[in-house]
């Protein structure tokens, strides 16, 4: 069951963030950071369903979350959040088509790493 | 689809100088916003104390507490601000690079709350600094447009 909750949230909240970003490519670049341009994007979100999806994703991983918490330490959950870096640097590479190289590999990599020997 | 080394394909507006400013701009929202949001929900929830309930009423009685409810208002911030990068930075740029948050909460625990850093966190924060810079170092857009298959 915990492992379970774990794939849960490794999935989920890589689908909701590579949602996300597809969502936030096709709805164009906020180009200045006026108080108006942020409110447009607020506007336009509800109408995006791949963000809307997304955020959906989101919400089911935070739950996981919260019954992954309820059962065990927090500790349990660290490894899905290690997973998510490099299931969404792979994901980036091959359904959002950003030109992921040795860099931005070993960047994730890297953190992935960091983020385990944390929570020790 | 992989671009040429020599003519990297950028976003229209995040390759000039205000594009690239306003990209870090929200570069550094997102790390403050999600560190100061956090730690104020946290500090908010140790004062409320543990809640083991079904009721959703006993949740909601957290948000009376005034951190709780500044953490909620500062990540809804982080939220929204992570959502403006993603429309402008690659998600394999955005990840390493804002994961310097965790870097802070662990370095301001320790300097702040005197929280104990062992030498497993040590090389944890060395090893999360390292990626942030590596990443750092790639342009934060690669990408011309939307992903034409997911529309």
């Amino acid at each position: 069951m915990k492992w379970l909750l774990v794939a849960i949230i490794a999935v989920c909240n890589t689908l909701g963030d590579v949602l996300n970003t597809a969502g936030m490519k096709r709805q164009g670049e906020v180009e200045d950071l006026s108080l108006g341009s942020l409110a447009r994007m607020v506007k336009r979100i509800f109408r995006n369903t791949l963000v809307l999806a997304g955020f959906a994703a989101l919400a089911v991983s935070f739950f996981a979350l919260l019954s992954l918490l309820s059962i065990t330490t927090v500790s349990f959950a660290v490894p899905a959040t290690a997973v998510s870096y490099l299931l969404e640097t792979l994901l980036a590479k091959y359904i959002l088509g950003e030109d992921v190289r040795w860099r931005r590999w070993a960047a994730a990599t890297l953190v992935a790493c960091g983020v385990v020997l944390l929570s020790f | 689809m992989q671009t040429s080394s020599t003519e990297p394909a950028v976003g229209k507006n995040s390759e000039s100088r205000s594009g690239i400013r306003n990209t870090r701009i929200l570069v550094l929202l997102v790390i403050a916003t999600n560190v100061l949001g956090n730690v104020s929900l946290s500090h908010g929830m140790q004062q409320v104390g543990r809640i083991i309930s079904a009721s959703p009423l006993d949740y909601l009685r957290a948000f009376a507490n005034p951190w709780t409810l500044l953490g909620i208002c500062v990540l809804l911030v982080w939220m929204l601000s992570d959502l403006a990068l993603l429309s402008r930075a690659d998600l394999s740029f955005v990840l390493p690079v804002t994961a310097s948050a965790y870097v802070l909460v662990a370095i301001g625990g320790h300097f702040l709350l005197h929280d104990h850093i062992s030498w497993e966190r040590w090389l944890g924060i060395v090893l999360i600094t390292g990626g942030v810079i590596l990443a750092e170092e790639t342009p934060a857009r690669t990408t011309k447009g939307p992903p034409e298959h997911l529309l």
